[in-house]
């Protein structure tokens, strides 16, 4: 699905033929956001074609997180060119929701409703008819189907994780957004999670992570944030060695 | 439609199980009417006297759980769920509106008769005052969701519910006091002055629900 690119002004890539391509499933363009007083993002640029996977990389408050939620539609930018899936932010978010799926810090689940019910109403929002072949579909993958009557608040962090993977991707959403989505998780669980949420999926995917080495290794694309939300790599994963990932992290110039 | 369903259904469920609003509504309901009893040393009240003891009575309950409308929203991601789905944001301010109408249905439904035991010796204001405590519980659930979702990410809460949402309501109040008071007369229910109350309650109600509309996809917004 990626197609050879050439870096342009500003540190976008753009397609060699736009006009043979479809629109990328993500663009952004000198995109950056304040929060309070601080600058959490600063001219970010990048374009990621459908199909293809991006890690975003950085150590703490590095706006990891507040790019997943401008992606998300849960955040306005600040300034600079965003679209989602064809849809300018924030004027056409409207037609972005409910094709994106989102794995943020918390699960998104009520304490007070049980599994199931959890998943229902989320099936209910997205408008999905008869949701409960899907529902058990996605429970039975994550191994949680027994805890369907379960409630919410009576779920381990890990459990609860799984059925956030789950609430994300039970409208197959286009795009999915991950905030450290193995976070709780352990290796078996992550194991579970991974077909649904992982580049095998085929879907579009930016998934935040610090673990950068399972992060380089995952292949696809790489974008790294230094302090002050400034992008200090952006491109093949391959490209990027551990080091200068350690050296981002340590907020040393590359 | 399919989004105002889910949040409404989801809301009564978890009322339902969890009863973290309305017990507590009826039971500081039932002990200011006790308090009245014996402050105000009267076994009968009638008139003006009467409508504002019950109708402060009800708006000061319905401040408990105006201000846990949104909590579950804020603290457990119901906003961003909202904001993911294809769905129209407004429908959640409706949905949130028409349970509290829903809560202060069923607090009245216990606390009206709590209140005509100890204060009315004549009980034939009932049914027409059933009228009045719709409308005013319709437009107290307009304002108090629209305030409860502004107020709802402050650490202050708590006490800025009650300082927005008061102020709001004074002139559903002074409207709701003046259709009830003729139906709590001394000599029995009088028609005459409610007709013109009623209208006057039942353009508040549009108007907040209105503004509501209006103004809730801007709240949601970060």
């Amino acid at each position: 699905m990626a197609t050879r690119t050439q870096r342009g002004a500003g540190g976008v890539e753009a397609p060699d033929s736009p006009a043979t391509q479809a629109p990328p499933a993500i663009r952004l363009a000198g995109l950056w956001r304040e929060l309070g007083e601080r600058v959490v993002l600063e001219d970010v640029s990048l374009e990621l074609a459908a199909g293809e996977s991006l890690v975003v990389l950085g150590p703490n408050g590095a706006g990891k997180t507040t790019l997943l939620r401008i992606l998300a539609t849960l955040l306005r930018p600040g300034g600079g060119e965003a679209a989602v899936l064809g849809c300018r932010l924030p004027r056409e978010a409207w037609r972005a929701r409910g094709r994106i799926g989102y794995v943020g810090h918390e699960p998104l689940l009520y304490r007070d409703l049980t599994v199931g019910e959890n998943l229902r109403f989320h099936a209910r929002l997205h408008g999905l008819e008869q949701p409960e072949r899907r529902i058990a579909e996605l429970l039975g993958r994550v191994r949680m189907e027994r805890r369907v009557e379960e409630l919410a608040r009576n779920l381990s962090a890990g459990m609860a994780q799984r059925v956030a993977v789950c609430r994300a991707v039970l409208h197959e959403p286009e795009l999915v957004l991950l905030d450290e989505p193995h976070a709780h998780l352990d290796p078996e669980a992550s194991e579970l999670v991974e077909p649904l949420i992982g580049a095998a999926a085929g879907r579009t995917r930016v998934a935040v992570t610090h673990d950068f080495r399972a992060g380089l290794a995952a292949g696809g694309r790489v974008l790294a944030l230094g302090h002050g939300g400034t992008v200090a790599y952006q491109g093949p994963a391959d490209r990027l060695s551990v080091r200068d990932a350690e050296a981002i992290y340590r907020g040393a110039p590359r | 439609m399919r989004a105002f369903t889910a949040i409404l259904a989801k809301d009564l469920r978890v009322e339902l199980r969890t009863l973290q609003s309305l017990p507590g509504m009826v039971l500081f309901a039932v002990t200011t009417f006790v308090l009245f009893r014996f402050g105000l040393d009267r076994t009968s009240l009638d008139g003006s006297l009467a409508a504002g003891v019950l109708l402060a009575t009800v708006l000061f309950a319905a401040i408990l759980a105006v201000n846990r409308v949104f909590v579950a929203e804020r603290d457990q991601g119901g906003f961003d769920a909202i904001r993911l789905a294809p769905v129209d944001a407004t429908a959640m301010f409706a949905a949130k509106a028409v349970g509290l109408v829903v809560y202060l249905l069923v607090l009245e439904a216990v606390t009206v008769p709590v209140f005509a035991l100890f204060f009315l010796d004549d009980w034939a204001a009932l049914p027409p005052l059933a009228a009045v405590l719709v409308l005013a519980d319709i437009g107290l659930a307009a304002t108090g969701a629209l305030v409860s979702s502004l107020a709802t990410g402050s650490r202050a809460r708590d006490l800025l519910v009650p300082l927005l949402l008061l102020p709001l309501l004074v002139p559903l109040m002074i409207a709701a006091a003046g259709a009830a008071e003729p139906l709590l007369a001394a000599g029995g229910p009088e028609y005459d002055r409610v007709a013109t109350w009623l209208a006057v309650l039942g353009l508040y109600d549009v108007i907040f629900l209105l503004v509501g509309y209006g103004v809730f996809d801007f709240v949601l917004e970060d």
